[in-house]
């Protein structure tokens, strides 16, 4: 039993905290209300040439690294300084399911995406899919050769900054059937395919994706026709973790925010750290986020095992952190009082960010009633 | 023990049900509804409406052009008035301000700015926090220097609702250093087009300016504009804070969020069937209602024991800290039920005249945005910490 990271881990995580700390200052985070991409090229150029990119990628696939707790790493990291910097949908959604599921001619694009030259995003949530992974009504039929998509995905992250947009699409079943599910690699300017482009409450940008008989050739199919859905599935227990770690690193710096904040402010003669009642709520959020540090390294530490194993750690270590994210998001936005509420202090935008972690990849309800299935029940 | 309304008090339910249906403009139920912010002018259109029907200040006696209601009358009102999705009545000349003028305010005071306040012609807002005066309010360090016929007031107020709207503010300041901090606190009005006060918005976390800051500097304020005597503003204060107020549980509003709650729960979907109909969202639905059902009673039995003369003390610190609880639960059980869709930025869509369409279904647009406004329900009017210690020293004696 060891739960101390490795040198060449420890070495990564030291580097990019403090790249990430000098990069993310109060002037960046307001040019970031105005970018159109919703992120910094500059800091998204920084991260690909101290290899942050490339630690999500195992050997085989070009990368240096790949696993779990690397994942777990890179995301705790740009948690405590809520980035907003899109990692989880290039490099783990994106690059993950190429290196998964593409043919070698695909794969070249993980080298662009490793070194920081090309934006991902995946297409995968539908308007009536809620968080149920294999509910696709996207359909795919054959022409000939080629593929003709028809349908519509819903808050794609990144959609409006990606050169190509993974679209997962149905050639065949029921709208829920998990065998039938195919995978696609469209251009961002492919005709047939429009976004609208918004921000979001988190900061960065997504788009509803509305094509309408977009024509593709047979090298856009990713994997194997109608067996995509597996893959997805492990792709998306990998980009829970990346979320869940991500979350962590929020809860520290909440944390670290509210207990400053704690000790200075005064209010009856004396700071409102001394008053009992917020100690004790304050120990009980730092108790809740041990909590959620730990169901992080369960996740991170069974990600790769067998389906049945890893889904019931993704549907445990989800659940809990969004149970635990709105403790500490709503818990620190009222120790603070009023300046909690603004925008403008630093506690907003990583309060937001974390709330809304419960809303991709399913929320605290979904992975109750799933880890009932797959453990419980 | 009879928990129906007498019949008197159905009529009176009834002829406000059907004032609402008759002269509530569409237009504004409307946006209530979708939670869009309302414009100035939207309040002011409701206000007259109201004003013109004699029902916008329930809670003035008759002498004062009020309506005279009792706790129970103003009940049903409220109630009602959620039910249509009414706008709400401003709170800060009708339920605030007005009560204290006419409890300690001169009659020159009371003739002069009541009218003004029922006919929309003073727009009031509330000078009360500060940057180091929150929860602590007798900390106020705002001065105001007694000279001549005027006073001199130099400081900073915060969190003023509302204030970029108002032409008038009503202001705890320092008049005394001596004694207890309670002591040296003054009740001033002034004018907010005074040469000295600047505004400065305040962007709240879900992108909307609702509060502001108000800077003093060198504002001369006519000593006619104090309010009862010099040093006694404290207590003033306080009558303001625990003058009864009968809607602080937010019955209505809790109410009116569940209903939208579950029209939300009905339409989304969740594996192929309802969301309603899975049984964990369900059961924190019921959780809710089953609270909210019990504390519209604890409500009740506040509101009889006031018409029947008695004022709350500390009970409406305990309605206030039930009540918040439980809308901030409904709104952030809205926002998980509308899934992915409470991710999108949705402030434009949700601006007066946009024509911008909502991303996702229309009620998705305001889910997280409400939730994340409504985290002040348990901070402003007295934290529900500082409720609790109400709580624990006045009715536990502890």
């Amino acid at each position: 039993m060891n739960f101390e990271l490795t040198e060449e881990r420890q070495m990564l995580q030291d580097g990019l905290r403090r790249f990430l700390r000098d990069t993310y200052t109060p002037a960046l985070r307001a040019e970031l209300t105005e970018a159109e991409s919703g992120f910094s090229a500059d800091v998204w150029n920084g991260l690909a040439e101290m290899g942050v990119i490339g630690a999500l990628f195992s050997e085989d696939d070009g990368g240096f690294a790949g696993a779990g707790f690397d994942i777990a790493l890179v995301f705790e990291e740009l948690g405590r300084v809520g980035a907003v910097d899109p990692l989880l949908d290039t490099a783990i959604l994106g690059g993950g399911l190429i290196a998964a599921l593409g043919n070698d001619d695909q794969k070249q694009m993980i080298a662009d995406t490793i070194a920081g030259t090309t934006q991902l995003a995946f297409a995968h949530s539908e308007p009536s899919s809620r968080y149920d992974m294999s509910r696709v009504e996207t359909n795919a039929t054959r022409d000939g050769d080629s593929h003709v998509l028809n349908g519509r995905k819903s808050v794609v992250v990144n959609a409006p900054a990606a050169d190509h947009i993974l679209v997962s699409a149905r050639s065949s079943g029921d709208a829920a059937a998990k065998s039938g599910i195919s995978l696609f690699l469209v251009p961002a300017d492919a005709p047939a395919m429009s976004l609208r482009s918004y921000p979001l409450v988190s900061g960065g940008r997504a788009a509803e994706v509305l094509l309408e008989d977009v024509k593709l050739g047979a090298d856009a199919l990713i994997g194997p026709e109608g067996a995509a859905y597996d893959e997805i599935t492990r792709i998306h227990a990998r980009a829970t973790l990346a979320i869940s770690a991500e979350a962590l690193g929020l809860m520290e710096s909440i944390r670290e925010l509210t207990t400053d904040y704690l000790k200075t402010r005064k209010q009856f003669g004396k700071p409102i750290g001394k008053f009992q009642a917020l100690q004790h709520r304050m120990a009980d959020v730092l108790i809740e986020i041990e909590q959620a540090r730990s169901a992080v390294i369960n996740l991170a530490g069974h990600v790769d095992e067998p389906t049945d194993i890893r889904d019931k750690h993704v549907s445990a270590t989800k659940n809990l952190i969004g149970n635990v994210a709105k403790l500490v998001a709503e818990e620190s936005i009222q120790m603070h009082g009023g300046i909690g509420m603004t925008d403008e202090y630093e506690l907003g935008h990583l309060a937001k960010r974390l709330i809304m972690v419960d809303h991709r990849f399913g929320d605290a309800i979904h992975h109750l009633e799933r880890f009932i299935a797959l453990a419980v029940a | 023990m009879d928990l129906n309304y007498t019949d008197e008090q159905k009529a009176f339910r009834d002829e406000v049900r059907s004032f609402l249906a008759e002269k509530l403009p569409s237009r504004l139920s409307d946006k209530v509804k979708r939670g869009q912010t309302l414009t100035k002018a939207d309040h002011e259109k409701w206000h007259a409406i109201l004003n013109e029907k004699g029902w916008l200040a329930g809670n003035w006696p008759k002498k004062f052009g009020g309506a005279g209601w009792n706790a129970v009358e103003r009940h049903i009102f409220e109630d009602e008035m959620t039910k249509a999705s009414a706008p709400r009545i401003l709170p800060f000349g009708l339920a605030m301000l007005g009560p204290v003028l006419q409890q300690f305010g001169s009659k020159e005071q009371q003739e002069h700015y009541l009218p003004r306040i029922l006919n929309g012609d003073d727009w009031w807002c509330q000078g009360y926090s500060e940057p180091g005066a929150g929860s602590d309010l007798a900390s106020v360090r705002t001065t105001a220097e007694r000279n001549d016929d005027h006073y001199i007031v130099n400081g900073q107020k915060t969190w003023t609702t509302l204030g970029q709207h108002a032409n008038m503010i009503f202001c705890l300041v320092r008049t005394s250093k001596e004694g207890k901090p309670q002591e040296g606190i003054s009740f001033l009005l002034i004018d907010m087009d005074s040469p000295g006060i600047k505004v400065r918005p305040i962007i709240l976390i879900d992108g909307e300016p609702e509060v502001n800051e108000v800077f003093f500097d060198d504002v001369k304020v006519p000593v006619e504009n104090l309010v009862g005597e010099e040093n006694k503003g404290w207590t003033y204060a306080k009558y303001l804070l625990t003058h009864e107020r009968t809607n602080i549980a937010g019955v209505g509003f809790a109410n009116a969020g569940l209903e939208n709650l579950k029209r939300i729960a009905r339409a989304e979907q969740a594996s192929g069937r309802p969301l309603i109909e899975n049984p964990h969202f369900a059961a924190r639905i019921a959780r809710l209602e089953i609270d909210l059902m019990a504390m519209s009673t604890t409500n009740l039995r506040v509101v009889s024991k006031a018409a029947a003369g008695q004022a709350p003390g500390a009970e409406s610190s305990m309605l206030k800290i039930k009540g918040t609880i439980i809308r901030q639960e409904i709104n952030a059980l809205t926002r998980s039920a509308v899934g992915p869709y409470a991710m999108p930025f949705a402030s434009e869509a949700l601006e007066d005249g946009s024509n911008q369409q909502p991303v996702g279904p229309d009620y998705a647009a305001s889910a997280t945005a409400q939730y994340l406004n409504n985290r002040k329900l348990s901070i402003y009017g007295g934290s529900n910490e500082v409720q609790r210690t109400i709580i624990s020293k006045a009715i536990l004696e502890l």
